[in-house]
């Protein structure tokens, strides 16, 4: 079925730039997402949001929808059936939800769009015809939605993922600041933003019988699903599967969301399977994004540039009650050595759609301070930025003390100068012009930490054709999964990868832990492993008495080249066939839990990289241009190249939307979302997308499994603080504020036509 | 109603209301075009009209009858790929995957624009017959279809692939 892919024949792709393995079902629009798979007497679902930010509802007017044609029923807080209330994420084991309010149980609104009503219908253009007749009065209160207004009252959450939320260390930053030489105290802001994965948020619910419930979502929380329905919907975890074998886009967006609640309770209320597909504005009110921000850094330093004070704060606006603060410090709790650190978060909240992951929560909008402000620094120390971090460089971890496992920025930085040709750049701001374009070049570092969630669980099973089956209950959104997954496997049992086939997105499968923080890599490849040292030991068991190995221990063979061999020895071995057969088998199956990620407690474990951007800056427009791009990553041993290559250049791509386009705009007065649509929130287009370079150190991490670290997230950080330092190179202009849209740069460089002058700072 | 889809005639019983996409998703089962926005902001649901690309989601099934439609079902199979198909492949032209009919196809349709010499936003010299095929004609044409996982650069590399080495049906320039 796949077409010619050379290295599909050969052993050990690791390393190898393999073409993915789903591409062909891909391409061929074959592969089949959530709203895709069409049970018997299926009906579908639309939603009625909620028009005022908090109150409650104290009347809905159904009766001209329940008299359209085709509806089935029409579900409220009165009728829906009765669900408990979802257990939260990181605070419970079992929990995913991000937002632990009931959905649909009592007649409260808690945010403008918060569903109110489900239409369920015979067809996709009935539902939402007769949600549009669903008429709702409300006792509206007054809502919480200013953030500037209620900076004042923001507060400290308890901690920040488990980690202190305030970090002091190396004496008064504060006294230091004000004793330092040279200084960068300033104001930096993000908006809110939202995941906008092209593939709507989708579910298709079907009761098999009262207490037995198949699930078709889109998610990247597979196994928390199950945990979390089965405490909301009183069943045993068994009782409740869900499939999930392509998602299309996730970036922490898709997962256990209200919808999810709604079309399981659709589906029991109409006795029918229900398919619920958001519509693009649904998306908007009904799933959260990332939150907006104002933070503070401050930096002293001495003549040399070495740092004497790191002070990162501020706030982010998130949903009364949740549990979600973005982590916009973590990256000066690892990145430089500064003699005294205070770092510190506060949360401010509001009533609005909780916030939730979504591309290196926290890291993307902390480092865009962090490293602006480095930026900045180093411009009035007349220091190359380059060569700033540098001297910045930590022996050891600056806010715990221990030992990195690995640590390789300078040199990513040493070859990503050169192959960017940094050296070219003249550190004069405003220099650099063609025409009515000024030219500017920036630079970031990109920060992410590594993660390996424990508790991921692998199955191998070998046939006596000289096959292999991994599973584990993962999935791909887009990641290359089943392709580096089917690698991995492949080179540690000896086969060629077409000999090994991945199987995923489901959660029969042996569980798996979520799609997110960057760790699925690693945490199944570290279940894979474990279950391949079971599986080794089942071999030789199975080898027994008649065999070349008889005798060996399980530490004395390995796999190689389709069977059991004595390591080091080419010749005394035999082929998992022959083992099989003669024990009169047709397979050997193993399954194993990955060993806990003790290699997190033990060692400070980051993934590093250094952006590299050249802009454009147009005068009479204000438009920003990103020229070239040129990404150098330090996170562990590359698995695959090309997907590699794909998952950096998608983070950076997100990262100049974020720098320069995306904005989730919010009305203050209505708690709305006024741009719920791909039409006003702007994603980068082809021609916003310059052609990306990315390399890698390719330094394998001798304390991760397969010396991996998870690279999905990283590609976004470092991008807009990279933008901005090159917007200040090319113009002089320095903006702290997100989105650097043309007002803003206008602003600054405004000037009659015709008039190009140096830009002043 | 009466349509035309890959080269197969589809009688069905339809609400005057439906969009050629829901017909196609919904109705006839052909879930290769995408749902991305149903606004017309995204291109996920782009599809051919006699050559010619559409946004699905902006069209009423009713008006399509008796023309000739093609989908990514259509053009290729997981067996027997279409060039293009392979090429974005080669070049790791998208990651999830559910962008992609519509890239695949709106990338068809502009060859033909191409062709037929129709100049863009971009094109340098708007009097020559034909228009020279540039990365960044590409990305022009191309930026109707949204790819939020950034595989940008692997489909304009697709792309221009197929427009500069066209397979031997002969396709652009």
């Amino acid at each position: 079925m796949t077409p010619a892919n050379p290295a599909m024949r050969r052993f050990g792709t690791i390393g190898q730039p393999v073409s993915r393995l789903d591409g062909p079902l891909k391409v061929a629009g074959a592969a089949r997402f959530a709203a895709e798979v069409r049970p018997e007497r299926l009906a579908y679902a639309a939603i009625v949001p909620a028009a005022v930010a908090k109150g409650h509802v104290i009347a809905i007017d159904a009766a001209d929808a329940r008299a359209t044609r085709g509806v089935i029923a029409i579900m409220t807080h009165e009728n829906a059936p009765r669900m408990g209330r979802p257990p939260r994420f990181i605070e419970d084991p079992d929990g995913t939800a991000f937002d632990s309010s009931p959905v649909m149980q009592d007649n409260r609104v808690r945010w403008n769009g918060q569903a109110v009503a489900v239409v369920i219908a015979e067809n996709q253009d009935i539902a939402e015809h007769a949600a549009s007749l669903v008429r709702v009065s409300y006792s509206p209160e007054a809502a919480k939605l200013s953030f500037q207004a209620l900076l004042l009252s923001a507060r400290r959450p308890a901690s920040i993922l488990g980690q202190p939320t305030e970090v002091n260390a190396g004496g008064d930053a504060e006294q230091a600041l004000a004793s330092a030489r040279f200084t960068v105290d300033e104001i930096y802001t993000t908006p809110r933003y939202n995941h906008n994965a092209i593939e709507l948020h989708a579910l298709t619910a079907v009761w098999e019988a009262e207490d037995r419930l198949t699930l078709h979502d889109s998610t990247q929380m597979l196994a928390l699903t199950v945990s979390t329905l089965a405490r909301v919907l009183d069943l045993p975890k068994d009782h409740i599967r869900v499939l999930s074998p392509f998602v299309g886009g996730g970036f922490g967006g898709k997962g256990f969301f209200s919808h999810t609640l709604l079309a399981i309770a659709a589906a029991k209320l109409a006795g029918r399977p229900v398919r619920l597909v958001l519509s693009r504005e649904g998306v908007f009110r009904l799933i959260g994004g990332r939150a907006n921000s104002r933070q503070r850094v401050a930096l002293g330093a001495r003549s040399d540039g070495t740092l004497t004070a790191l002070i990162h704060t501020g706030a982010t606006g998130v949903m009364t009650g949740t549990i979600f603060p973005e982590q916009f410090t973590f990256p000066a709790r690892h990145l430089y050595a500064a003699d005294s650190l205070h770092l510190d978060q506060a949360i401010v909240e509001l009533d609005i759609p909780a916030n939730i992951a979504m591309r290196a929560p926290g890291e993307s909008i902390g480092s865009f301070a962090l490293e602006s402000a480095l930026d900045e620094l180093a411009a009035k120390l007349d220091l190359d930025p380059v060569e700033l971090r540098r001297r910045n460089e930590p022996q050891k971890d600056p806010t715990d003390g221990r030992a990195f496992s690995t640590r390789n920025i300078v040199e990513a930085y040493r070859r990503g100068a050169e192959r960017f040709g940094w050296s070219n750049r003249n550190p004069a701001p405003g220099t650099q012009r063609d025409g009515e374009w000024s030219i500017g070049q920036g630079v970031a570092t990109a920060y992410y930490p590594y993660y390996r969630f424990p508790g991921s669980a692998a199955r191998i099973r070998i046939t006596a054709d000289g096959r292999a089956v991994v599973q584990a209950a993962a999935h791909e959104m887009g990641m290359g999964t089943a392709t580096v997954q089917s690698q991995h496997a492949a080179q540690l049992l000896g086969l060629p990868l077409d000999r090994v086939t991945f199987e995923y997105g489901d959660t029969a499968l042996p569980p798996s832990a979520l799609a997110g923080g960057s760790t699925q890599t690693a945490s199944i490849a570290g279940a894979v492993i474990a279950a391949h040292e079971r599986l080794v030991e089942e071999l030789l068991r199975l080898a027994g008495n008649d065999s070349p190995l008889a005798g060996a221990g399980p530490k004395e063979v390995e796999t190689r080249n389709g069977g059991l061999f004595r390591k080091g020895d080419q010749e005394i071995g035999e082929s998992y066939e022959t083992i099989l057969r003669r024990a009169g088998r047709d397979h050997a199956e193993c399954e194993a839990v990955g060993t806990p990620p003790a290699e997190m407690m033990n060692y400070s474990m980051l993934s590093l990289g250094a952006q590299f951007c050249e802009v454009r800056v147009n005068d009479i427009t204000g438009e920003v241009r990103v020229a070239r791009w040129l990404g150098s990553f330090d996170t562990g041993r590359i698995l695959n190249p090309k997907t590699a290559a794909s998952q950096f250049r998608g983070g950076i791509i997100m990262g100049i939307g974020m720098a320069l386009t995306e904005e989730t705009l919010f009305d203050e007065r209505s708690g709305r979302i006024m741009n719920p649509s791909l039409a006003e929130y702007h994603l980068p287009v082809h021609l916003d997308v310059p052609q990306i370079d990315v390399i890698w150190t390719d330094i394998p991490d001798p304390q991760s499994p397969a010396g991996v670290h998870g690279i999905g997230e990283i590609g976004i950080t470092g991008c807009a603080g990279a933008i901005a330092n090159a917007i200040y190179n090319a113009t002089g202009t320095r903006i702290r504020e997100l989105p650097i849209t043309p007002d803003k740069v206008l602003a600054f460089t405004s000037q009659p036509y015709g008039q190009s002058r140096p830009l002043s700072s | 109603m009466h349509f035309a889809i890959n080269g197969r005639s589809y009688d069905v019983e339809l609400d005057i209301r439906t969009s050629l996409l829901d017909l196609l998703r919904d109705r006839l089962g052909l879930t290769g075009t995408k749902k991305g926005c149903d606004q017309g902001a995204c291109g996920a649901c782009t599809v051919l009209v006699h050559g010619e690309r559409i946004l699905s989601c902006l069209a009423l099934a009713v008006q399509y009858q008796r023309r000739e439609i093609m989908t990514i079902e259509g053009l290729g199979t997981p067996n027997a790929l279409h060039p293009l198909q392979q090429g974005f492949i080669a070049h790791d032209g998208f990651q999830c995957g559910y962008c992609t009919p519509g890239q695949i196809l709106s990338a068809v349709g502009l060859a033909r624009e191409l062709q037929n010499g129709v100049p863009s936003a971009v094109t340098a010299n708007l009097t020559d017959d034909a228009v020279e095929v540039t990365a960044d004609e590409v990305r022009e044409r191309m930026s109707g279809n949204l790819c939020r996982c950034g595989a940008h650069n692997g489909i304009v590399e697709a792309v221009l692939e197929y427009l500069r080495e066209p397979p031997e049906t002969g396709a652009a320039r």
